[in-house]
């Protein structure tokens, strides 16, 4: 198991680590706005993440901190 | 254990780009390449004029702006007035470097300057709100051509790596892109190749990243790098175009 830690408030909602993710754990969540106003990137299942890292990898924000 | 965290060399402030602009994961490639060689106390990165205008702030080394185009001109000097101990990088756009600065990046390349050079071809101006660049492609639409770019009337777009690996200067070309996983991390693996070549003195390095502009080519971040596999790599290929070290060592 793996552990995903956002920067919520930097997120800018691009969905490139959706896109990203080889398992499809991630999704933009629908009802919250961060700061900058955007839908924020977060995980649904964090016990099925194995820690590839390849959200973080693909992020332009550097959002992401991946621990496993 | 920490698989993945932002860089030491990267600031730890919010960028100012588009969402799902790449020049945030290229920063990124810069900033763990200067964490990973140890050189980030003494690299004097050099920013250009463009969407990366404020790369200043984004980078914990010490930066310099330089005038449009003039990045490789100011990298010159800095690197020459101490070349043992400064590691000195540029870091450009296509309307930066293959425009305006074009005389001055081809005589650094003939030179054979020993910098790194990290060239962002996103085949648009973004900054300035999307006029076309020399780097657009054929039939491309912008700004300023809104019925695409017409070839006969607007020439051909001018690919770097190819055009300089004609020159004996340069000692590595390679173009990589940011679209995946994958390419991501053969990117990585080039800008560190550009910079150990430099902390070796070995010459001039460009490494040619072909990036997207969801904003500007008017498209969802998703489709951009689907447009960079079905419409950029087509016209520029991936690929090393030049590596002298590697050459010699063959013949």
């Amino acid at each position: 198991m793996a552990k995903l830690t956002f920067k919520t408030d930097r997120c800018k909602g691009c969905g490139l680590c959706v896109d990203a993710c080889p398992k499809g754990l991630l999704r933009l969540a629908a009802d919250t706005i961060n700061k900058k106003g955007h839908h924020p990137a977060e995980i649904t299942d964090e016990a099925a993440c194995v820690g590839c890292a390849s959200c973080a990898l693909m992020c332009p924000d550097c959002v992401i901190k991946v621990e496993r | 254990m920490v698989v993945f965290d932002k860089p030491h060399a990267l600031a730890d402030v919010p960028m100012h780009y588009c969402p799902g602009c790449t020049h945030g994961i290229i920063h990124r490639l810069v900033a763990e390449v200067l964490d990973e060689l140890g050189i980030e106390g003494r690299t004097i990165g050099i920013a250009p004029v463009g969407c990366s205008v404020m790369a200043y702030d984004y980078f914990n080394c010490d930066m310099i702006e330089a005038a449009h185009g003039r990045a490789p001109a100011v990298a010159t000097g800095v690197k020459r007035a101490d070349p043992d101990k400064h590691i000195v990088f540029t870091y450009q756009g296509d309307g930066d470097l293959a425009s305006i600065g074009m005389a001055e990046t081809v005589h650094a390349a003939a030179r054979n300057e020993n910098i790194t050079v990290i060239f962002v071809n996103n085949a648009i101006y973004g900054m300035t709100g999307g006029q076309m660049a020399p780097t657009s492609l054929p039939g491309q639409v912008t700004q300023t051509s809104p019925y695409g770019r017409d070839v006969k009337h607007c020439g051909f777009p001018i690919r770097v790596c190819e055009m300089l690996s004609e020159l004996e200067g340069p000692e590595y070309l390679e173009r990589v892109t940011v679209n995946s996983v994958k390419n991501i991390r053969a990117a990585k693996k080039a800008i560190k190749k550009a910079f150990q070549n430099q902390i070796e003195g070995k010459g001039f390095s460009l490494v040619e990243v072909v990036s997207s502009c969801p904003t500007n080519w008017g498209m969802t971040p998703q489709a951009a790098l689907q447009w960079i596999e079905e419409k950029m790599l087509p016209y520029y290929p991936l690929g090393v175009y030049k590596d002298r070290t590697a050459e010699e060592a063959q013949v």
